[in-house]
């Protein structure tokens, strides 16, 4: 959306209009029994997880509906929680950050108080704790924003299944943050391939081949465990290695355009260039081949590693011809006879990740009903099968992964910040590394 | 937003120094080599002196923020004959900032510098897979930019900084840019740029020996856009020093333009729509993830200015709530 042509300013536009619903927020006690699609009825956003991300996402929600407000606030650390909510109180009126001082919940655990607050929920911690939030949000009968990935391991993955069943039955809605679901090229181009304009697919190259992302250095005063929480992307029962946050994206598009999950595993990878004790335990390469019911096979790379070539982005073939998307707006199709069959022109589209909670709160407003949390449970499953087939060398299939019992992260109400975290440096400061043929599956 | 200050100078004491020393260096092209980095950045020498910025008003086919045409002093300076490469920018982003880098603190206090702060690694890939290395970097702030131009200044010894709006047009009219008759021949741009930007210098330079002037990547500079700037901006060496986020000036053109607006003239203007895709708040201050079409080239004042006035140029960064 653009307000600027009109000479108003976003920050115009959220505070008039949260004036304008004043008079409807005189009378909460009068309206609490009102349907959460009665656009009269004020939809109270919570949100676990307060960095940047979830800051951001508590602004999509805030923007995406004009009677929306945040009420609860959860973050393991207090300095995250009081930025977001000092960002939050630039960007919007008082009215829309109605965060009482005794709702915002810090610490292990806290995500209980402040969702029990709320109609919808943000989850947007690290992925480990995200089985535990959905499950909780939805046993509480919350709609949710989800980001990407939903868990880190297989033990997460079945609860996160279990918890979108649930929220089936009770018709709640959930958005997950893979964002390429909810924008225009990859709709566009998905809509061309299911209707098989370039037939069947047989293959494909998915990629998120880049440079790393950022490194929080452990400080002198920090425990162990404050360490790992702070520096979690390098820490695999928190963040679950970069093939799943943020290859997932790419993976996705896999199953998504295929229309099915992997059936079994088989790659490579390790530790060659970033391997610093700030680095943790994850890898900086990744290479799977994903197997697919149907026959198709998926070549997946993903690395972080500089001076390397750089490609994000998802190309597959089949029967007739190509498809090509990236997340710079981009789709291409294209026969194997040499005639271009579309180009998708994306200068003008929206956000996706506006359009994430657009279409969410317009749904939980007309009673509708969208659940992507088990595409997400599936999406983020592939991506740990990737990462089991690399850390062991082996080849591993959907279904011994399924069946086993593979957990790294613990109830979150059982930590505190003087333990031991799940995983623990030697006397060195390093940490354990998977190696290929030695770490076993399970 | 983790702000990765690497080390601090501390107190500036400011000392009787004699700067001015630096500026015995005559007055012709030169490589700047930089410690430890495995390249060179190369510089021209630009003769200053008054022409006239903008456009006649009577010219229908420019439009109005070109106008008046005004007389316009700039002084002395070099700048670089390239636009910043991914190579040149990665040192600095993954630079690593210790003292080992610089000469020594009394000589960072006379430019000015009491800390340098290295940007953040970017969560995407900011090259759009048009390549790296010797390719222009893009989608950098103009923060970024100048806070590379500080780094660039701490390691170097003398003062770099962006150039203003009027230096910029300076080079581009007093090089000829605009009277090349087959832009083609000096410039990448919609027609001949095959949808990316493409390796510095390979286009033919201006006539000052610049390239890339116009088209590749549209550059920054150090001023706020203000579409009435012309009829108020001082005679000498104008600057509107920025004091909001946006917008602010870029010039040139780029791979994605048409050719109208490839010229010396034209004022582009930065847009926070620029960070669609950034899902953070605050925005990040170093990166925007839609300007693949965004770089920049240095310049260095002939005359280094003192202390005091260099500091005006190392602007702070404003945060970016993604509101306007």
């Amino acid at each position: 959306m653009d307000y600027t042509k009109k000479n108003v300013s976003r920050r115009d536009f959220v505070k008039g209009s949260s004036l304008m619903t004043g008079g409807i927020l005189l009378a909460p006690s009068i309206l609490s029994s009102t349907p959460l699609f009665k656009n009269e009825k004020v939809l109270k956003i919570a949100v676990v997880g307060c960095g940047g991300r979830g800051t951001g996402a508590v602004s999509q929600a805030l923007n995406a509906d004009n009677n929306v407000k945040l009420v609860a606030m959860a973050d393991a650390f207090e300095d995250r929680l009081e930025q977001s909510y000092e960002s939050l109180s630039k960007m919007f009126d008082a009215s829309k950050i109605d965060v009482k001082p005794n709702k915002k919940f810090v610490g292990f655990g806290s995500y209980k108080k402040a969702i029990d607050e709320s109609d919808v929920v943000i989850l947007t911690t690290p992925p480990g704790f995200r089985p535990q939030h959905f499950e909780y949000a939805v046993a509480q009968g919350k709609h949710v924003f989800m980001e990407k990935p939903v868990a880190t391991d297989v033990v997460g993955i079945k609860k996160v299944l279990a918890a979108a069943k649930l929220a089936k039955e009770k018709k709640l809605n959930v958005v997950v943050g893979l964002q390429r679901h909810y924008q225009k090229n990859y709709r566009e181009a998905f809509s061309k391939v299911k209707n098989g304009d370039i037939g069947k697919i047989v293959s494909g190259q998915v990629y998120w081949n880049g440079e790393g992302v950022w490194v929080n250095p452990r400080q002198e005063n920090w425990t162990e465990m404050e360490y790992q929480m702070r520096n979690w992307y390098y820490f695999n029962w928190i963040c679950g290695d970069h093939i799943l946050e943020q290859h997932i994206h790419n993976i996705d598009v896999a199953n998504w355009f295929i229309g099915e999950y992997p059936i079994k595993a088989q790659g490579m990878g390790g530790r060659e260039v970033r391997k610093g004790k700030d680095h943790g335990q994850i890898f900086d390469h990744h290479f799977v081949e994903f197997e697919y019911p149907g026959g198709a096979v998926i070549s997946s790379q993903c690395r972080h590693q500089q001076g390397c070539l750089n490609r994000v982005s998802e190309t597959f073939q089949g029967t007739n011809g190509s498809v090509y998307t990236d997340g710079g707006n981009k789709a291409v199709l294209k026969s194997y006879s040499g005639g271009d069959l579309y180009t998708h022109n994306g200068e003008e589209d929206k956000n996706p990740y506006q359009v994430e909670h657009d279409e969410l709160f317009a749904s939980i407003r007309t009673g509708g009903y969208i659940n992507n949390a088990e595409n997400g449970a599936k999406s983020t499953m592939t991506a740990i099968l990737g990462r089991m087939a690399t850390y062991t060398g082996k080849q591993v299939t959907w279904d011994e992964a399924m069946n086993s019992d593979h957990q790294l992260v613990p109830d979150e109400n059982s930590l505190n910040w003087d333990m031991i975290p799940p995983v623990k440096p030697d006397e060195f400061g390093n940490y354990p590394i998977p190696v290929p043929g030695v770490t076993k599956l399970f | 937003m983790i702000l990765k200050t690497r080390f601090n100078l501390g107190l500036v004491l400011v000392v009787g120094l004699l700067y001015h020393s630096l500026n015995a260096q005559s007055f012709k092209n030169y490589k700047q080599d930089l410690k430890g980095e495995p390249f060179t950045i190369d510089m021209v020498a630009i003769e200053g002196g008054a022409y006239k910025m903008g456009v006649e008003k009577g010219d229908k086919s420019r439009g109005d923020d070109e106008k008046p045409i005004h007389e316009v002093v700039v002084d002395d300076f070099w700048m670089g004959k390239y636009e910043i490469t991914w190579e040149q920018y990665d040192a600095f982003v993954y630079g690593k900032f210790d003292m080992g880098q610089v000469e020594s603190i009394s000589k960072l206090t006379n430019l000015g510098i009491d800390a340098i702060t290295g940007a953040t690694t970017p969560y995407m890939d900011m090259s759009f897979g048009m390549g790296k290395g010797p390719n222009p970097a893009v989608n950098m702030t103009q923060y970024g930019a100048i806070m590379y131009c500080k780094w660039l200044t701490a390691k170097s010894g003398v003062f770099y900084r962006l150039p203003t709006e009027a230096e910029w047009e300076y080079v581009c009219k007093k090089g000829k840019n605009d009277e090349e008759s087959n832009v083609m021949e000096i410039a990448w741009y919609e027609d001949n740029s095959d949808g990316k930007y493409q390796r510095t210098g390979t286009k033919k330079p201006n006539s000052l020996g610049i390239y890339d002037m116009l088209g590749n990547v549209s550059e920054w500079v150090l001023d706020q856009y203000d579409a009435n700037y012309y009829s108020k901006s001082p005679k000498e060496n104008p600057w509107n020093i920025p004091t909001k986020l946006y917008p602010r000036v870029v010039r040139g053109g780029s791979w994605k333009d048409t050719a109208s607006k490839l010229c010396c003239t034209a004022r582009h203007r930065s847009r926070s729509n620029w960070k669609v895709r950034d899902p953070q708040i605050p925005k990040s201050k170093w990166w925007h993830t839609e300007a693949s079409f965004i770089g920049f080239r240095v310049v260095r004042p002939k005359v280094q200015p003192s202390p005091e006035e260099i500091k005006k140029y190392w602007l702070k960064a404003i945060v970016d709530y993604g509101l306007n």
